[in-house]
């Protein structure tokens, strides 16, 4: 009896891993969690970038109302591919987006590629050494925040936002935190 | 037409293993000899027909078809003939075809040389051979066809990538393939026991030259990854327990294991059920390999690009090959009967000692392996095993039976008497304290690993000697004497020496390698010196070139030790034209002593100076020579006459020749 | 002389490194081992599998000054850890930390250690118990006469 026990343990143990193993086909090993949900968005002051009029961008401005922050750079393909629906949001949605220009080497790159794609940004700060980024735990562009009014960190994005996920996802929480919080 | 040839090659060999697998089997169960007789024709067919198939995807390579789309992705006109060829298995599909390949290579081989299997033995192992398969017949066939045509075609490939385009690594898949692959021998042997459901000595005798054949090619592969990553990378690492280098290391272990336990089996009629399990989890192992690398669940630098579709399927066959055979072992396991009894202090003893250490090992492989992926399936989170645990595991774990393997080839079989062994070994117990000492003083700050390391190597290497010398009674005989016994040794005898011999120079290597490298880092302009290890580097300066598919930076560096040149090392920085990617090739000077290496990095301002990072590695060169020395030893054993069981055959063939 | 050794030092102790610039390095050699060390055991979130010690990767870069940043300001090394644990979660540790989650791979090889130790007792055990079982049961007096007459050769 307890030789057949003994017999049998390897095919257990076999079953077991090919059940971890089937669950395993559908996660991503790379896909990391979002360590800020639900926590204030981390300190940054960010310089601003050329060819714009703003001052920069700061965790303090944050503190205002509910927005996206957006890491983008000039040398990410998904980006391109994100950016026609930033402008399609800057157009038809009042919720302010803001951008970091992410590990530009050239700083005459991100004006560039702004000035030639278009513009969906209401602040945009300059991360040439990654310390804003990596304050937001970011792995790859691009990544986008949902911060509520009190600047605490709602949702994260990873990888391009389309229509879809907007509609689904996003705007549904931002009217839900407009409605729950102040202003 | 090439392409299309080889496509139906392929669904030609995937008929002949549907045959070969079902014929021979049920001819076996039936005792009908012609069904038997199945299996060797058709055994001999798939593979011709796995080689045509091989040799057409070789072919669109060579003439760098671009209709078709495997050689699209990873071959371009400008690539070296070598690499255009090495090219065909360095892709997910074409590396599917080599494993084919070297799965129908090893059932034609036993088809051919296995004459003197039963009958009944030989037609269930190519049986069992040919459905393993038949399952990668049909993963192929259905989800990573090598030979899937585009039109129209594109002007060029998508080159390969440049890291690959390096000798070592050409033939790195091809030696790793025959060892892992080669390992289904001895499963496909285990589970044709089961079937029978009899394991006795003869059973033992032959799966062990298949299984040592296979262990050789997967030492050797190992070795060979192992000393590309160290030339290639840039560093000097050799080892980073990578989820895919843990893939092959694993079935390594435990085939380790399963030569020891074979010994047992055929010997002293014992560990039968024990031996055919491992026999099962070694290949169990191999198979996993292939699906941990191909399936996306885990992050490695070696993974092939990933499909959900493909990992469903070999998440399916797997499930197949090891389920089914863990089931069959489970139903029929406890039939298996051993006799033969043993003292734990015994050579029995020692060798279940090893396959303890071995099996033990194995598993915390597997789970640091695995880990990441258990923890996230159960919502826990996503969390990282890297080469602190893997080391802090597994070299522990080692200890004892590098400790252990030095006494153990001492003790007899049945029952026996451990101080003799010891009393034996005092000299090597003498002098592995005088090398640790000498670590000691010469590297205080080191790690203790390292000295621990270092004196285990010298413990183990002169106990291996020690074990050959006291079997040729060397000064207890006249010298003439000894000398006549140790050219009458088995093969076998010397193969088990060198194996551990080799073992244990490769330790030491690993000791100086991974406990006593010396680094330094800076910006040099030429005639800048810089002292590393003992040794003085000059940077003379470094000109711009051209290779044949990439645009390269060369530096040079006089080295010299006390005043005297040693060596002028040339290293290189390459950009490959293609893909843009960035390749190191290091200057690498090797000494019994260590290596000088060198590496040129980006320049730094317009004075013509660079970053340089030179290195002192310390014994690096005897951890190639102590793989080497195991290959040799294994590859030794093997010639053993006792192993190649057609021989006495052939021995009284001729003898009744004579006597004609 | 003293600055000389502790050089030695950190080169020595340090180990081989894929990635490290010279401009990265930190002119005092303690905080430069300390990074080092930092370094080596915090894994690059946009690399397959490796150390950003090793890595050539830009983020890899940043993560590397942003340590020597935070060292040179005075945090400990288990500040500048915990830092980016918070950032990045455990997943940037290479090191497994030791907790609830992780307590199945720490404890686990021993655990198979053992099993594997006890099964081997066991194996041993029963082994004697066979060896008992089947050996034959002991003579009494008058087989071991007829043993004896046997051996002395006394026909009877």
């Amino acid at each position: 009896m307890n030789n057949r026990v003994l017999f049998v343990m390897p095919l257990v143990v076999f079953l077991v891993l090919a059940g971890y193993f089937a669950v395993g086909l559908t996660l991503d090993p790379k896909k990391l969690p979002n360590m800020l949900a639900g926590k204030p968005v981390p300190d940054f002051a960010l310089k601003p970038i050329k060819g714009r009029d703003d001052k920069g961008f700061a965790s303090a401005d944050l503190k205002k109302s509910v927005s996206l922050v957006n890491i983008f750079g000039s040398w990410c393909v998904a980006c391109q591919v994100e950016h026609p629906f930033l402008m399609e949001l800057k157009a038809t949605s009042d919720v302010p987006i803001h951008g970091i220009d992410w590990r530009e080497v050239d700083p005459d790159a991100g004006p560039a590629w702004l000035k030639k794609k278009g513009d969906p940004y209401a602040l945009v700060g300059d991360d040439p050494r990654s310390r804003a980024a990596i304050a937001f735990g970011v792995t790859g562009a691009p990544e986008t925040f949902l911060v509520d009014a009190e600047g605490v960190v709602r949702y994260k994005v990873v990888g391009p936002i389309n229509k879809a996920l907007w509609d689904d996802t996003l705007k549904p929480l931002i009217d839900k935190l407009r409605q729950g919080g102040a202003s | 037409m090439t392409a299309e040839l080889g496509h139906f090659a392929l669904i030609l060999a995937l008929f002949m293993a549907i045959a070969q697998a079902t014929i021979p089997l049920i001819g076996a169960e039936r005792g009908n000899a012609a069904w038997i007789a199945v299996a060797r024709p058709t055994a001999i067919l798939q593979f011709l027909l796995v080689v045509l198939a091989f040799a057409c995807l070789t072919h669109v390579y060579l003439t760098s078809d671009f209709t078709v789309l495997n050689v699209i992705k990873n071959s371009h006109t400008d690539k070296p003939l070598l690499y255009k060829i090495s090219g065909v298995w360095g892709n997910h599909e074409g590396s599917l075809l080599l494993w084919v390949l070297i799965l129908s290579l090893f059932g034609a081989a036993v088809a051919v040389f296995g004459g003197n299997l039963p009958p009944a033995l030989k037609a269930r192992v190519l049986s069992v051979q040919a459905m393993i398969a038949v399952g990668f017949y049909l993963f192929m066939l259905l989800t990573s066809n090598p030979f899937e045509r585009v039109f129209p075609p594109p002007m060029n490939g998508q080159g390969l990538n440049p890291l690959l385009q390096d000798p070592g690594l050409a033939f790195h898949p091809p030696m790793l393939y025959l060892g892992y692959v080669g390992f289904s021998m001895a499963f496909s042997f285990a589970i044709a026991a089961l079937i029978e459901g009899r394991v006795d000595a003869a059973w033992a005798r032959w799966v062990r030259p298949w299984t040592l054949a296979a262990w050789c090619f997967l030492t050797a592969g190992i070795g060979l990854g192992s000393w590309w990553a160290y030339y290639e990378l840039g560093w000097g690492g050799w080892w980073y327990w990578d989820p895919v280098e843990n893939a092959s290391f694993m079935p390594w272990l435990a085939g380790t294991a399963l030569l020891h336990s074979a010994t047992v089996v055929e010997k002293r009629d014992t560990l039968k059920g024990w031996t055919v399990l491992l026999a099962i989890i070694t290949f169990s192992l191999s198979l996993l390999g292939t699906f941990l690398v191909r399936s996306g669940v885990l992050t490695s630098v070696h993974a092939f690009a990933t499909d959900p579709a493909r990992g469903v399927f070999i998440l399916a066959l797997l499930i197949v090959v090891i389920g089914g055979s863990l089931a069959l072992f489970a139903w029929r396991g406890p039939k298996l009967t051993s006799t033969g009894l043993f003292q734990p202090v015994s050579r029995e003893g020692a060798l279940l000692f090893n396959n303890l250490v071995m099996t033990t090992a194995a598993a915390a492989v597997l789970l640091g392996t695995l880990y990441p992926l258990l923890l996230d399936a159960l919502g826990g989170g996503k969390v990282s095993v890297g080469p602190p645990f893997f080391n802090a595991v597994f070299i522990p774990i080692m200890i004892p039976m590098i400790a252990a393997m030095a006494v153990g080839p001492f003790l007899n079989w049945k029952r026996s008497d451990v101080l003799p062994a010891l009393l034996r070994l005092r000299l090597a117990f003498g002098a592995a304290l005088i090398a640790g000492g000498l670590a000691y003083t010469a590297y205080m700050d080191g790690p203790v690993l390292g000295i621990i390391a270092l004196a285990l190597a010298v413990w183990l290497g002169l106990g291996a000697l020690t074990e050959l010398a006291t079997r040729v009674r060397l000064f207890q005989e006249p010298l003439a004497d000894s000398l006549s016994r140790l050219f009458r040794l088995p093969r076998a005898s010397w193969g088990m020496t060198l194996g551990h011999f080799g073992l244990a120079v490769a330790i030491a290597g690993m000791a100086g390698a991974g406990a006593w490298t010396v680094e330094s880092i800076q910006v040099m302009k030429p005639g800048d010196k810089v002292a590393v290890g003992g040794y003085e580097f000059v940077f003379d300066g470094a000109e711009k070139g051209k290779g044949p598919n990439y645009s390269l930076v060369s530096g040079r560096f006089s080295v010299s030790r006390g005043g005297d040149t040693v060596v002028v090392l040339e290293a290189e920085k390459r950009v490959y034209n293609v893909s843009q990617q960035p390749t190191t090739e290091a200057g690498i000077h090797t000494t019994w002593r260590g290596d000088l290496y060198a590496v040129i990095g980006d320049p730094e301002g317009n004075a013509g100076a660079y970053v340089t990072r030179l290195y002192f590695n310390p014994l690096v060169v005897w951890m190639w020579v102590g793989i080497l020395v195991m290959v040799f030893g294994g590859a030794l054993s093997l010639t053993d006459r006792r192993h190649r069981v057609g021989a006495p055959h052939r021995r009284r063939a001729a003898a009744a020749a004579a006597e004609a | 002389m003293r600055i000389l050794i502790l050089v030695l030092l950190v080169v020595l102790s340090a180990g081989p490194s894929g990635a490290v610039d010279p401009r990265e390095i930190l002119k005092d050699p303690i905080l430069e081992t300390r990074a080092r060390e930092i370094s080596k055991g915090v894994r690059c979130v946009v690399c397959q599998n490796q150390s950003i010690d090793d890595s050539d990767a830009t983020l890899a870069r940043d993560l590397r000054v942003l340590i020597r940043e935070r060292l040179t300001a005075g945090d400990s090394n288990q500040q500048v850890v915990d830092y980016l644990v918070s950032r990045y979660g455990d997943f940037v540790l290479l090191k497994p930390p030791f907790k609830l989650t992780t307590l199945a791979l720490w404890g686990g090889p021993l655990l198979i250690g053992f099993l594997g130790l006890a099964a081997l007792i066991s194996f041993y055990r029963r082994q004697r118990m066979r060896q008992s079982a089947a050996a034959p049961p002991p003579l009494n007096d008058k087989e071991r006469r007829q043993l004896n007459d046997l051996l002395d050769g006394d026909p009877s």
